[in-house]
């Protein structure tokens, strides 16, 4: 009884209609938004705060990273003049000293950008009874990015800091992913108790508040490089396994499978050949979303003394460093924070383009 | 519908006694508990006596029971670094615990489903931009770094609020806010986008044909069917809040059990972690199943399907 | 017709009604300058093709049009004499429900999953009735018994998913009419039940339509429902009302090569067909639309004319208009002016 055009029933009203249209074949305009949707911004971030600086630290970083200047501890960063605060120092040394002389000295000294009170003849550090005051106003572009507790050049240990949440988060993907896709697509392909069995443990990993049990495993096993590396693929592999046991399920379901079985491949060889290349995209995927999360991970470990040991310049290591001191020197926790916050906020954009470009399915993983 | 809490309740059973032995595996991996106590000097004959005291002379499995019921006794044991029951201890740190993990929740509450719903209802405005950045940090931002820059940028430089410890309502709020910022992001951007589905269904429709008043339409027949998204992943906000704790007590020095864990690893005090570990799960475990008790409660469909 | 009789018995009148869509690429208009009126106890037929306006018009009678991207930008709807376009949102609310109400599509998306059929039905009563909650309980079961649901004092304290469809679209109805409205708009109700339940429902409208006078717009794109339900029909393409007129009129007579392609394409079961008729091309985007008539680039008996301006309309019989230029008198060897009886060019 219904009425017979050419329009299928329920089709597309005018707008949507025309954004079919629009799908159709490659026009400028897709291209141009495709490009347009490429994260440059943040690309660009990723590669001047992490990857640079981890492939060139050691060209790159002005000081050592972990021998620093006790004599210039707690440095400012170059941009901060000796201004008002430099001024309020001096008033409370007048307040204990009321030596004119030495002090308007000082504040001479001051001016020109000599960072220590010196005494009326211009050298060494004024005793004023019992404390021996130094002021550390104003920063030098010697240590753009300030100095910490032990003189330790922030930027350098910056920079030695990306090429460990690099490296940590490449091996601990790298690891985990491999344990979880080979456990996911042996757990699709073998199918039984076995998928069964895994699949129970993936669900309670899953559930499990991942923090606590790395700090488990951590005491566990004790510190250390390889102790975070492990303990982060340990927490990863559950969403790989799942992940790539319901695509490798859907794959094993078609017909090269069959064909390359009834030709005498080995399972190992159908796993690797015929299966893995298919599952491949969505593992980098995987990969890229999980760097961000890694990232976190390990600083949040290293911040809580349970990651990368001291005296090794980790960002969260910093962070907890700068927590110390938080009331006087903010640079020693801010910059290590920033970083790892652009770090993961690029990285989480970049994934979130990726995955929408190779595998959008994947968008409620 | 009580067929449906057994199932649940079973299934929460199952997933601590999982914990349970990894937790045992683990604190057997990690070597001999006696070693960590006995400096080296112990005789052999010393260490033997206590070796048999604590059972560690039988078979794996005997000691796992042995483990269990002492736990379910309420024998937590003797933390070395305090020397004090374990038991003792986290019954002294965990009302802390309890205050500050629920005081996020709250804010979280608070701030997360208004400004969903609200994102949701002027879609593309200012306000949902805004939304959208504020979600994408928190999800960028570890909870040290949001704690660090919260204390440094309200406590230190601005001075209204304390930097750090426990005492009063203000002492709350920094940790509180900080503690709550990931679930806050997470949940309002849930909530946006579970509350956009509802708007466009027909029953909405329906009711504004109706003439029902609009903040009646948001409130009444939107936001409960909205609810429905998030709850699902309560008990990730609740393991969000878990993790969070012991890093957020570690930064405000809160006397919690987050922070009692972080001394204890920090003396290698095996006991104490294992012990506030397997409390952390039980919690998790029940929450959980509250969890489905009461998305079956919001959700009729669940409860008689 | 007389401005005597629109006083008397036209409750609706809708006058040079534009809905757009305004989105970022182009503008979508979806109801691009309809007139139409309804009068008591009528029952009006919206026809017409998916995205052709139906449902866009239905929403813009209630001020329900989807915004922010979509706007009523021009015209009138006078509904009992009062323009409701220049009412504010709260008066509007006023009208929603208890002088205009609407049945939607599809019954299992259209009740409120989570709160039980009683509640659903007091919530829509109460906004006319402000009354204590058991006399509100005794009208929830009348409003369910009127619609012939069976035993409705249990039915009240369920819950949508435990009812069929057929039973939910006839939940929907009690809801809709719930606060007597005199107006109804029934968007395809029936398109999601199946062919039995169609029937019954359709009979069920018509019962409460005798027994209580409302006026019923009717918006489907099944001919063989409008024959069954209506007494006048409006065909719409492309956003605009290209033909209306009495039904019967229209199917013994249609004037418009679309309504036409559109009868000629409801398979008669009397006659054996070889294959089913279908009219050649697709409808123009509503964001795109051509300069002249919106059916000439798929109408059979197009000309220049056609192309370059939208045919005026003209009447052919009393109550029936059609906008075509074909119809025209000064159309010399009009191709459907014999098909359409010459009694309305004449008067």
């Amino acid at each position: 009884m219904a009425v017979q055009t050419s329009a299928p029933p329920g089709g597309p009203t005018g707008a949507v209609a025309e954004a079919a249209a629009g799908a159709r074949g490659i026009s400028m305009g897709r291209v141009w938004g495709e490009v347009r949707r490429f994260p440059v911004i943040p690309t660009f971030i990723l590669i001047f705060l992490l990857i640079i600086p981890a492939i060139f630290a050691d060209l790159l970083s002005p000081h050592h990273s972990t021998i620093g200047d006790l004599d210039r501890a707690l440095e400012p960063p170059g941009w901060v003049s000796d201004s008002q605060k430099s001024q309020i120092v001096v008033q409370r040394v007048r307040d204990k000293n009321p030596n004119e002389v030495s002090l308007n000295n000082a504040r001479r000294n001051l001016d020109s950008g000599v960072a220590t009170l010196v005494d009326a003849n211009g050298n060494g550090e004024v005793d004023l009874g019992e404390t021996v005051v130094r002021i550390q106003e104003g920063g030098s572009w010697e240590y753009p990015f300030g100095t910490d507790k032990q003189g330790r050049d922030v930027l350098s240990r910056m920079m030695h800091g990306a090429r460990i949440s690099l490296a940590v988060s490449c091996l601990a993907i790298l690891l985990g992913g491999i344990l979880g896709t080979g456990l996911g697509m042996l757990a699709a392909y073998r199918g039984g108790f076995l998928d069964a069995f895994l699949m129970r443990i993936v669900d309670i990993k899953l559930a499990f508040p991942s923090i606590l049990l790395a700090l488990t495993l951590v005491v566990a096993i004790g510190s250390g490089f390889s102790t975070v590396i492990i303990v982060i693929a340990l927490l990863l592999w559950a969403r790989y396994a799942r992940v790539i046991r319901g695509e490798a399920l859907a794959i094993r379901e078609r017909d090269f499978i069959d064909r390359a079985r009834v030709a005498g491949a080995s399972n190992l060889r159908i796993m690797m050949r015929h299966i893995f290349p298919n599952v491949f995209n969505t593992v980098i995927v995987l990969a890229t979303l999980e760097v961000g999360h890694v990232i976190i991970l390990e600083a949040t470990l290293s911040f809580l003394g349970a990651g990368i040991p001291r005296p090794n310049p980790a960002w969260g290591l910093m962070a907890a460093d700068g927590r110390e001191v938080i009331t006087s020197s903010y640079w020693i926790f801010m910059f290590p924070c920033l970083a790892i916050v652009l770090t993961v906020l690029s990285m989480n954009l970049l994934g979130d383009w990726l995955r929408d470009r190779l595998d959008p399915k994947l968008r409620n993983v | 519908m009580q067929r449906f809490i057994v199932l649940r309740i079973l299934q929460g059973l199952l997933a601590v006694f999982v914990i349970s032995l990894i937790v045992f595996a683990l604190s057997r991996v990690a070597g001999d508990p006696l070693a960590a106590i006995l400096d080296d000097e112990a005789g052999k004959e010393q260490i033997e006596r206590l070796r048999q005291s604590w059972g560690l002379d039988k078979p794996l499995h005997v000691q796992y029971f042995t483990y269990m019921r002492r736990l379910l006794t309420g024998d937590l044991g003797v933390s070395f670094r305090w020397d004090r029951p374990v038991l003792e201890l986290i019954a002294e740190r965990l009302p802390a615990t309890v205050q500050l993990s629920s005081f996020a929740l709250v804010i979280t509450g608070i701030i997360a489903f208004p400004i969903g719903v609200l994102s949701a209802v002027r879609k593309d405005s200012w306000f949902d931009a805004g939304g959208k950045m504020f979600a994408i940090l928190g999800q960028s931002a570890p909870t040290f770094a949001v704690g660090l820059i919260l204390m440094w940028l309200f406590a230190v430089q601005l001075g209204w609020l304390p930097t750090s410890g426990r005492g009063g309502f203000k002492h709350m709020l920094l940790p509180g806010f900080a503690l709550g910022y990931y679930n806050v992001a997470a949940i309002m951007r849930l909530t946006r986008s579970s509350m956009l589905d509802v708007l466009d269904t027909e029953y909405v429709k329906l009711a504004r044909i109706k003439g029902i008043p609009e903040w009646k339409i948001v409130w009444k027949h939107c936001f409960r069917n909205a609810l429905i998204g998030p709850l699902t992943y309560f008990s990730l906000i609740f393991a969000v809040l878990i993790t969070g704790s012991v890093v957020i007590e570690t930064v405000f020095a809160w006397p919690g059990l987050g922070l009692m864990v972080i001394e204890a690893i920090n003396s290698k005090d095996h006991i104490v972690v294992q012990a506030v570990v397997m409390l952390f799960a039980l919690l998790y475990v029940g929450i959980n199943i509250a969890t489905d008790i009461t998305y079956a409660y919001v959700d009729p469909r669940i409860r008689y399907g | 017709m007389t401005a005597v009789q629109t006083a008397t018995d036209t409750i609706l009148e809708v006058n040079n009604l534009k809905t757009y869509i305004f989105t970022r690429a182009a503008t979508v208009k979806a109801v691009d300058g309809i007139s139409f009126d309804l009068k008591k106890g009528e029952t009006l037929g919206i026809v017409g093709e998916s995205g052709c306006g139906k449902t866009m018009t239905a929403l813009s009678l209630l001020r329900l049009v989807p915004r922010p991207a979509g706007r009523i930008v021009e015209g009138e709807i006078v509904l009992n004499g009062e323009d409701i376009l220049q009412k504010s949102e709260d008066e509007m609310r006023d009208v929603r429900g208890r002088q205009i109400s609407m049945i939607l599509q599809d019954p299992q998306t259209s009740l409120n999953p989570v709160f039980t059929i009683g509640n659903q039905l007091r919530e829509a009563l109460g906004i006319a009735h402000k009354e204590n909650k058991s006399s509100m309980l005794g009208r929830a079961v009348d409003a369910l018994r009127k619609v012939n649901v069976a035993a409705p004092e249990r039915r009240l304290d369920d819950y949508p998913h435990q009812m069929s469809g057929g039973m939910k679209q006839r939940v929907v109805g009690a809801i809709a009419m719930s606060c007597e409205p005199g107006i109804i708009i029934a968007d395809e109700p029936t398109t999601a039940l199946d062919v039995t339940i169609q029937l019954q429902y359709l009979r069920l409208l018509k019962e409460i339509q005798a027994e209580t006078g409302l006026a019923i717009i009717f918006i489907t794109h099944d001919f063989g429902v409008v024959a069954r339900m209506c007494d006048r029909v409006a065909v719409m393409y492309a956003g605009r009302i290209i033909e209306q007129g009495d039904v019967r009129d229209i199917f013994s007579r249609p004037a418009h090569p679309y309504t036409q392609a559109l009868i000629n394409s409801v398979p008669k079961l009397e006659e054996r067909v070889d294959r089913l008729y279908s009219i050649e091309g697709q409808p123009p985007l509503l964001s795109n639309l051509p300069e002249g008539c919106r059916f000439a680039p798929r109408c059979p008996y197009v000309s220049d004319r056609c192309l370059e301006t939208y045919p005026t309309s003209i009447q052919i019989a009393e109550e029936h208009h059609a906008d075509c230029w074909a119809l025209h008198p000064d159309w010399e060897g009009s191709p459907i002016a014999e098909y359409v009886a010459p009694t309305g060019t004449t008067g």
